[in-house]
């Protein structure tokens, strides 16, 4: 506790490039530009594949892809390879790491519609992008925003470890902290990186509230009458 | 009109789910689709808005082929009723029925003031208007589900077991309420169902399918009851065929008695005496507005006061004129004396129905009833 009090009341840790509010800003970007390119290329791609139900083995593929990938091998190879001019090598670990749960949630909130709700649809003289969008989507949107939220989740903790290849974030108290037994360092950067991820599930909570329709998430808001 | 011309739909695997089918369904009518399953009841109303297009054969709607029409244009034009309703869970009531109206491009308030009429139409109240599906009963669903058809007003509706879902009273209440509105609507509509009792209900004509597509028999309800086609319909259309038949038999050939009819206020020691007069051991007793009150029997009275002083015995009644002779059974064998109680549509007595007469009506429906041999085994499409 002390160590936490003593992290956070260093009026150092609140200033300068290597200040929390900084450090905050840059684990947000990062999370933001992995997280960002994987939705919009799983989105599509998984609402594509289950509305045509053809090529349901990408999806497969890459549900068991990312649970075999070693995502820190991954990011310390390409960190080799391509060096550390840009952040764009500690990038693509990230996108490719957060592309499978968005896609694998979207295929299976698309491919889970109700059948008979589709054949409605149809029956109405809805046209097949009609039905996607105006039916399917809203019906799956939270399986959807679930796979943003996985993603998100998993992007926040490895963006963390990203910080071992002298990217900066929230993970840079850690690594650092570690590396020069600066102990108030480490925990007080444990704590914000476990609020930051917090914070960002509360997004989606709030994202779930706002574009889920209450008829699907079954919140009431009319009373009932019954 | 819709036409079934030589209609066959053959699966990759080599099923065969409908085989030749040559079908009329008139224009204003009810048309039942009704047969086990696997007889190609529902593959062929699916083929009507290109859900699924035949392997062979034409389906025409009014004289244009509906493999001509792009599908969801043809859609748009006829109402689709399936049996779990369908309705778009993430919408309100209101907007699903106005699902088609917003797909033809009406303006907003077009559409939902037309959603609404509608909704008050198939009797729910318009609080319902802005729930949402999961908060309404199967029953009521299915409702909304015939609202949504009907939204466009089209001159067609499908409807595929709509009423197979939800329980024995509420189904029945769903019948009536077709019926109803089929009465002020007049559509062409083929419903399908495996239940023979809801095709004879609602069907107009009913048309009896067997297991591989083909067409067994299509005739209208009495005559199916009366000459089934062959030993497949007979056995489908199961037990009680006679007595189930005379709800297409009129109640005027019943001869009714007004003699037997006495006001509650005649005076007891006067009533033995009608009833000798009329030769009849029971008597019906009437208020001073003429509405039935029920059964007395003049022999076990006392002699002393009026009828008002008397408990009448149970009775039943018919609506002359508008019910069956099923019904007016029904009636004379819910009351001690056997005989009937006739009935205006107000309500008032005009009369009552005997053993005697209700005797002969049932002779004379059952030397109407057509022979097996010489019946109409089928209407062909171009016959």
């Amino acid at each position: 506790m002390n160590w936490l009090i003593e992290f956070f009341s260093d009026p150092a840790n609140w200033s300068g490039s290597s200040g929390i509010p900084v450090r905050l800003l840059e684990h947000l970007e990062f999370t933001l530009a992995a997280l960002l390119p994987a939705a919009l290329i799983a989105i599509p791609l998984g609402l594509l594949i289950g509305h045509t139900g053809r090529g349901a083995l990408i999806v497969v593929v890459s549900a068991n892809l990312a649970r075999a990938l070693p995502t820190l091998g991954l990011l310390v190879l390409i960190v080799l390879l391509l060096g550390t001019a840009t952040v764009l090598p500690v990038l693509i670990p990230l996108v490719v790491l957060a592309i499978p749960p968005i896609l694998v949630n979207t295929y299976e909130g698309i491919r889970g519609v109700d059948h008979d709700l589709r054949d409605a649809a149809y029956g109405m003289g809805l046209r097949g992008p009609q039905v996607l969008v105006r039916v399917l989507v809203p019906v799956a949107l939270p399986l959807i925003l679930l796979g943003l939220r996985l993603a998100a989740i998993q992007v926040v903790a490895t963006a963390t470890v990203a910080s071992y290849v002298s990217l900066g974030g929230l993970g840079r108290y850690i690594i650092d902290g570690l590396a020069t037994k600066d102990y108030p360092s480490v925990v007080g950067g444990s704590v914000l990186v476990g609020g930051f991820a917090l914070a960002m599930q509360g997004l989606f909570a709030l994202a779930d509230r706002l574009l889920v329709s209450p008829g699907v998430s079954r919140r009431v808001r009319t009373a009932k009458i019954r | 009109m819709i036409r079934f011309d030589g209609v066959t739909k053959r699966y990759a695997d080599g099923t065969v789910a409908v085989d030749h089918l040559d079908l009329e369904v008139p224009t204003g009518e009810i048309t039942v689709l009704v047969g086990p399953s696997g007889c190609g009841k529902t593959t062929s109303l699916r083929m009507i808005n290109r859900m699924i297009d035949p392997s062979e054969g034409r389906i025409m709607l009014d004289d244009v082929d509906v493999r001509t029409i792009d599908p969801p244009t043809l859609r748009r034009g006829i109402g689709y009723v399936i049996q779990q309703a369908g309705l778009f869970p993430h919408r309100t009531i209101l907007d699903n029925i106005a699902t088609v109206p917003y797909l033809l491009g009406w303006d907003r308030k077009r559409a939902r003031s037309t959603a609404l009429e509608l909704l008050e139409r198939v009797g729910l109240a318009p609080e319902m208007a802005r729930r949402y599906p999961f908060q309404l009963s199967g029953g009521q669903q299915q409702r909304v589900g015939v609202a949504r058809a009907l939204a466009a007003d089209p001159p067609v509706l499908l409807m595929d077991e709509p009423f197979s879902a939800v329980d024995p009273v509420v189904r029945a209440s769903l019948q009536d309420e077709l019926i109803r509105l089929q009465a002020e609507l007049h559509k062409t509509i083929v419903f399908v169902t495996h239940d023979i009792d809801e095709a004879i209900k609602l069907g107009d004509r009913v048309a009896v399918l067997r297991v591989g597509g083909k067409l067994a028999q299509v005739a209208d309800p009495a005559t199916l009851l009366a000459a089934p086609a062959d030993g497949f319909v007979r056995e489908f259309l199961g037990r009680d065929r006679g007595i189930r038949r005379l709800s297409f038999v009129a109640d005027t050939g019943l001869r009714l008695r007004s003699d037997l009819v006495v006001p509650v206020t005649s005076d007891l020691s006067r009533v033995a005496g009608v009833a000798a007069d009329v030769e009849s051991p029971w008597l019906a007793v009437v208020d001073e507005d003429n509405r039935p009150l029920g059964w007395v029997a003049p022999a076990d009275l006392p002699r002393a006061g009026t009828l008002r002083d008397v408990r009448p015995l149970p009775y039943g009644t018919f609506v002359r004129g508008k019910d069956s002779l099923r019904t007016a059974l029904d009636a004379a064998l819910l009351s001690p004396s056997g005989c009937a109680i006739a009935v205006n549509g107000d309500g008032r007595v005009i009369g009552v129905a005997t053993r005697e007469s209700l005797d002969e009506a049932l002779a004379l429906a059952a030397s109407e009833a057509p022979e097996p041999h010489d019946a109409p085994v089928r209407e062909d499409a171009d016959g």
